[in-house]
């Protein structure tokens, strides 16, 4: 059994994961991938001690420091949590189960779902969630955005270089994004901005190949047909495995004092999965920080 | 270590591809990278071996991997 279970390895979970090791107790990271969100940042600069560095680039010194210790590491998905004993039992896709005494979650957050049909069965197959890794795969396609806000924009001013025609579909009445995206996607010549549109259905045979949208105003429905469709609608926390063990919040995040404890003793959680404020790196990494160093003193005390 | 045939489909700017390319060097093997942003054949390649249109693919001998996959690809190595 070990003594802390850290679920995500994200900027929280390493930090945490390094921090725990340091106090001495057996440290197992379940994560199927390493930097979580942060891989994703294509420049950053306001992480202390690197003027500019690749959200990659942070990941590899964070992954580089924590190799450096003793800390056992699960390449995958948990899938599942449950309480035995006083401690509790992680539940994986692929690996079986783990048993600790302590929890910190550090899951972070995935891409929301637009959750319309045709979108799980086109997964990969025409429906992307992240425009920098998949943009370059629609080359001289038209393509879908939808969201209207700055995920949303962000992605289409990428597309606009590289697809042949883009749409932004907002459901809403207004496009939220910034004004300086929003003039940029104005003066590109292949962009076409919908708002108070809805996506119905995402259409398709091998791939996608248009989606159904209805006109929010008129009920009229049509087809755009598009070869991809990038959902930019923001990001859910990672939460469904733990299958309300925890309390959350009313957008689901996962409710932390400020020593980072949940709602139930022994299970701390750290980082964009928390009710944190603010989402960044550092505050990230210092959340990990505090949830490692509760999670010792909960150990120590006994689990009092 | 037996010798394997390994193949990567990859674009510059995602991040699993990166991790993917640093895990085959630290690791000593040797491979042949396609970038399918820039190498259009090699996009309808990845696309039609793969059946799906996400990178990385890593082709080890025979096995497809999609994703940045460690359990995978060190199971397809013998690592």
């Amino acid at each position: 059994m070990d003594d802390i279970i850290i679920i995500g390895a994200g900027p929280a979970g390493m930090t945490a994961a390094v921090y725990a090791t340091r106090k001495k107790l057996a440290v197992r990271i379940i994560s199927d991938n390493i930097g979580g969100q942060a891989l994703y940042s294509s420049g950053v600069e306001n992480y202390l001690g690197y003027k500019y560095i690749t959200g990659e680039e942070l990941v590899q010194k964070f992954e580089e420091h924590m190799k450096s210790f003793d800390i056992k590491q699960e390449y995958v998905k948990a899938t599942g949590v449950r309480q035995k004993d006083g401690g509790f039992v992680v539940t994986t896709d692929r690996s079986g189960e783990f048993e600790a005494k302590t929890l910190i979650v550090a899951s972070g957050k995935i891409p929301r779902r637009l959750g319309v049909p045709g979108e799980k069965e086109f997964a990969n197959r025409g429906v992307a969630y992240c425009s920098t890794c998949d943009g370059p795969m629609f080359a001289g396609m038209d393509v879908a955005v939808v969201g209207g806000g700055n995920s949303g924009f962000d992605a289409a001013v990428q597309l606009v270089k590289i697809a042949s025609k883009v749409y932004v579909i907002e459901f809403g009445e207004r496009i939220i994004a910034d004004e300086v995206y929003q003039d940029h996607i104005k003066q590109a010549s292949n962009a076409e901005v919908r708002t108070n549109t809805a996506v119905k259905e995402i259409l398709g045979d091998k791939f996608v190949k248009a989606i159904k949208v209805e006109d929010r105003k008129s009920g009229a429905i049509s087809e755009i047909p598009v070869g991809g469709i990038f959902v930019e609608i923001g990001w859910r926390p990672t939460v469904d495995f733990l299958n309300g063990l925890v309390a959350l919040n009313k957008i689901e995040e996962i409710e932390i004092d400020c020593a980072c404890r949940t709602s139930e003793p022994g299970i701390f959680a750290a980082g964009d999965v928390t009710n944190v404020p603010e989402k960044q790196i550092i505050i990230s990494a210092g959340e990990g920080a505090k949830a490692a160093l509760s999670a010792y003193d909960y150990i120590v005390r006994g689990g009092i | 270590m037996a010798e394997h045939n390994v193949v990567l489909y990859s674009t510059a700017t995602c991040p699993f591809c990166i991790q993917t390319k640093k895990y085959l060097e630290d690791k000593g093997i040797s491979y042949t990278n396609h970038d399918v942003a820039a190498d259009q054949e090699a996009r309808k390649e990845m696309v039609e071996k793969s059946s799906q249109m996400g990178v990385p693919v890593l082709i080890i001998d025979e096995k497809i991997i999609i994703g940045f996959d460690r359990q995978e690809i060190e199971a397809a190595l013998g690592l």
